[in-house]
């Protein structure tokens, strides 16, 4: 029983499916996944998607209802992934000079779960396009759902929420601080000097009171720290826990000194890519909203 | 997996005698100069931070 009208929406629902998981894979700054095997499991996994989203118009058409069943399938499948990603993430964070950090990790993995999710609503749409009306709306919906599928996946950055000015590090006896803010105890007169040799010393200031709470989340510090470590290198071995990268809060306003020690001492450089840290999902709060809604969170 | 102790005070080191407590692992040292030796290395080894608590008294504690 061959329905050859469906051949031409299934292969373009794929396609469009499968290239829209190419495009979101490039490695960005978060340097994940890098490796070839990574990028051919999520391509694979980009491509059962996209046919599982391709299929269930024709099968809705066929009037064979039961095969949204299969959706359920993949939720489950897709969740695997997401815990494919965290572990595999969490025993290599551990042989980071700079971890990500758990709160990272999570954002990480769960923009690999909701990827594959759009996947399949981009299929679904397109293949539902294709079927319903002709060719040209399903280039139009495939379109119009990678610019949705690029808002989507791209959230607020620091630069949204803290102005951020360079401040070089500096030591009252033997404790080293950005501007005002306590950054560690560093006890060797030498390891003082590297210190202020390669040492760069940011403040974030929030610009509003939710900005103030985001940045004070552990996770968020650690992904700027990452990111910095990232895109500038760092100054540190193993078997030198003195040489590390801190980010503390000023307890009165909620400023943050951020202390990195880049092996590139760019201080524009450093900037962008502070600028450009996202906002982590997990670290987001937004105590306006409740205070506004003017009753207590149950 | 090892043992690793956190939050510890591994070593002291000092040049003076009156300063340190019992109980823990104190480097006498006879001047500055071999102190600063003594830490730096005992930061490598004990894989720790050197803290300054004095001019004369320096700990080396894991994180």
């Amino acid at each position: 029983m061959g329905h050859i009208e469906f051949l031409y929406p299934i292969v373009f629902g794929v396609a469009v499916g499968t290239a829209l998981r190419v495009y979101m894979l490039k490695t960005d700054y978060r340097q994940y996944p890098s490796y070839l095997h990574g990028k051919v499991i999520h391509l694979a996994l980009g491509f059962i998607a996209a046919g599982l989203g391709t299929i269930i118009v024709p099968a809705l058409i066929k009037e064979e209802y039961t095969a949204i069943t299969f959706l359920t399938l993949a939720a489950s499948q897709f969740r695997e992934v997401r815990n494919m990603e965290r572990t595999t993430m969490q025993q290599v964070d551990s042989f980071e000079l700079v971890g990500r950090g758990n709160t990272y990790i999570e954002g990480i993995a769960v923009a690999f779960e909701g990827r594959n999710y759009l996947v399949i609503l981009t299929s679904f749409v397109t293949t539902a396009a294709y079927l319903f009306i002709n060719i040209l709306a399903a280039v139009i919906a495939s379109i119009i759902c990678f610019f949705i599928c690029r808002a989507l996946m791209s959230g607020n950055r620091m630069k949204d929420i803290v102005e951020i000015s360079y401040i070089e590090p500096h030591f009252d006896g033997a404790g080293l601080y950005v501007d005002n803010i306590y950054i560690m105890n560093i006890g060797l007169p030498e390891r003082q000097k590297e210190v202020l040799k390669y040492g760069m010393g940011f403040i974030l200031k929030p610009k509003n009171f939710n900005a103030m709470i985001t940045i004070a989340n552990l996770g968020q510090r650690q992904a700027i720290l990452y990111d910095v470590t990232v895109a500038l290198g760092v100054y540190r071995d193993s078997g030198t826990p003195a040489l590390v990268p801190l980010a503390k809060r000023d307890l009165e306003d909620g400023r943050l000194g951020i202390f990195v020690l880049p092996q590139v001492k760019e201080v524009e450089k450093a900037i962008k890519v502070i600028s450009n840290v996202p906002i982590l999902e997990n670290a987001i709060r937004v105590p306006s909203k409740t205070l506004s809604q003017g009753k207590q969170e149950q | 997996m090892g043992v690793s102790i956190d939050k510890a005070i591994l070593a002291v080191i000092t040049t003076n005698h009156k300063l340190v407590p019992a109980g823990t692992n104190v480097f006498h040292c006879g001047s500055q100069q071999e102190m600063f030796e003594i830490t730096k290395n005992l930061e490598a080894i004990l894989d720790g931070i050197a803290h300054a608590l004095k001019d004369d008294l320096f700990i080396i504690v894991k994180h």
